[in-house]
């Protein structure tokens, strides 16, 4: 039995999300969901398929000439299967709060901003959140700023939208019928009563539900000795605390 | 007759006014972090930051050393390093004002002042909080018959004209052309900007234009005032394609700032030698 860090786990677990896209974009602050769509793109290439990754913040695995714009005409153009976005709260309905914590014009606590997202939310069909920390005060009722909402009125310009919702203890699936997230997955350490105490907002819970897979060896490998080379070019602190590369 | 002007750092400096409207490129488009130390140690008041889309350590010494009354981003940020300390302290105290936008709003703004036309719509960001905040921004059903969905709300972005912009460049060939790679926002920046100003590693005694390849990756002179020679311009920032970030003094950094006196001394520091 190989001993897997949480980060692999995570890595593998976004992966399996990947596996029929064309092109998956990975913007800032996003090193597991780098790692995770470089190992897909790995993975397609040992079966003879194509598939394009495009990392923001990488020189070299980045198909953009035409400068920070693209990444948003592109998705505009429905050429982004995949996007991942974060946030300093989530909330049952999909909501993202990147911005900060109190009442926005007396903010507390506040945090770098919204980055493209109130774009890429509407845009790209399939928005995995991503949030490693799993606690009452990220998963919460209600945000307390909206960065990008989770869903909008029937008349607003919208093929894209959240589809899953990953942390470092569980996966959640978004049903947009219901504005309201379904518990899939759970971390093998985890119990979904722990789940229900860590999360600040109301969720379902899948019939099906199941612990995290366990990547094989063969992805472990790729992504021990090949990938996490690949991450040190764009994101060198976070290649070096997990793998030491 | 030299088709550009060479200037000095000070000269470049010089140029910037207390309240103007500056440009602030990413961290991956070529941060003149030398002419931001020289702006510093000047005691420019009152900037208004336009930043396209973030800034990083730029922003964050200039905020933390007073010179920043305004700033308008989609994020600020230490990137791996961790929040912005300085800014984010100026913000919860309520001494800086943020115009909170989002990444394509930035561009398109920018955009409408390089076609100049009043304003440029953008798909998206209709209800979230930065579109309820930002009263300049306006709301429209969509006028076009044929092009887009009837009845649809869209959103008009004013378009920016910025004051002044400085990044830096990794080479200029002797006509004054600027090599800007792939980072094409930098032309975009530019285009919206009354004065510009590059800082960059070198001038190369050949033109641009005469291969296919530097012409489609250069920024013409014509848009250009005038540029200085400044080895290691970006430090400790990237500049890509010639040097990468010097992380180390960057964590350095982002663990002094957390405090008013860490920060104070880091400058200190870092100003004067």
């Amino acid at each position: 039995m190989i001993e897997l860090k949480r980060e692999e786990l995570l890595i593998s677990e976004l992966a399996d999300l990947l596996v029929n896209d064309k092109h998956i974009a990975v913007g800032a602050a996003s090193p597991i969901p780098g790692a995770a769509a470089l190992l897909v793109k790995e993975e397609a290439k040992l079966q003879n398929n194509r598939l394009r990754v495009t990392i923001l913040h990488s020189n070299k695995y980045n198909n953009f000439t035409d400068g920070a714009r693209e990444l948003f005409d592109c998705a505009a153009q429905g050429r982004i299967d995949t996007f991942f976005l974060g946030g300093v709260q989530i909330d049952g309905e999909a909501n993202i709060n990147l911005v900060g914590t109190g009442s926005y014009e007396k903010i507390e606590k506040r945090f770098p901003g919204s980055f493209g997202s109130a774009l890429m939310y509407f845009v790209v069909p399939q928005i995995i959140l991503f949030r490693e920390e799993h606690s009452p005060r990220t998963l919460v009722d209600k945000v307390d700023f909206i960065s990008a909402p989770g869903f909008s009125d029937e008349n607003i310009y919208r093929p894209g939208g959240p589809k899953f919702l990953l942390t470092n203890r569980a996966l959640f699936k978004f049903n947009k019928q219901k504005k309201r997230f379904c518990l899939l997955k759970i971390h093998n350490n985890e119990s979904i009563e722990n789940i229900i105490k860590l999360t600040g907002f109301k969720f379902d819970v899948d019939d099906k539900i199941t612990n995290m897979s366990i990547p094989n060896k063969t992805r472990i490998d790729i992504l021990r000795n090949k990938i996490s080379y690949m991450v040190s070019e764009f994101y060198p602190e976070f290649a070096d605390r997990i793998w030491g590369v | 007759m030299k088709q550009f002007d060479e200037l000095s750092l000070l000269e470049i400096v010089d140029e910037v006014k207390d309240g103007d409207l500056i440009g602030i490129p990413a961290d991956y488009s070529g941060v003149p972090m030398e002419f931001t130390k020289e702006l510093i140690k000047k005691g420019v008041k009152d900037l208004k930051l336009y930043c396209l889309p973030l800034t990083t350590i730029q922003g964050d010494m200039l905020i933390g050393s007073g010179c920043v009354s305004e700033i308008e981003a989609a994020a600020v940020t230490l990137g791996e390093f961790g929040l912005a300390p300085r800014f984010s302290e100026a913000v919860e105290a309520g001494h800086l004002l943020i115009k909170d936008s989002t990444c394509p709003a930035l561009h398109a703004q920018l955009q409408a002042t390089e076609k100049s036309v009043p304003f440029m719509p953008l798909r998206g960001v209709i209800g979230s909080d930065i579109q309820k905040y930002r009263k300049d921004w306006q709301i429209i059903e969509n006028p076009m018959k044929f092009s887009g969905n009837m009845n649809e709300p869209i959103l008009l972005l004013p378009a920016v004209q910025l004051d002044i912009l400085i990044f830096h460049a990794p080479c200029v060939d002797k006509n004054g052309n600027i090599q800007i790679g792939r980072r094409r926002e930098l032309a975009t920046l530019a285009h919206a900007s009354t004065k510009v100003f590059v800082t960059t590693e070198k001038i190369l005694d050949i033109d641009f234009f005469e291969d296919e390849l530097s012409a489609a990756t250069c920024l013409p002179a014509l848009y250009v005032d005038g540029i200085s020679v400044v080895q290691n311009g970006a430090w400790p920032c990237a500049l890509p394609g010639v040097y990468g970030a010097d992380n180390d003094e960057i964590k350095k950094y982002s663990i002094a700032a957390k405090t008013k006196k860490g920060f104070d001394d880091y400058m200190k520091n870092y100003l004067f030698t």
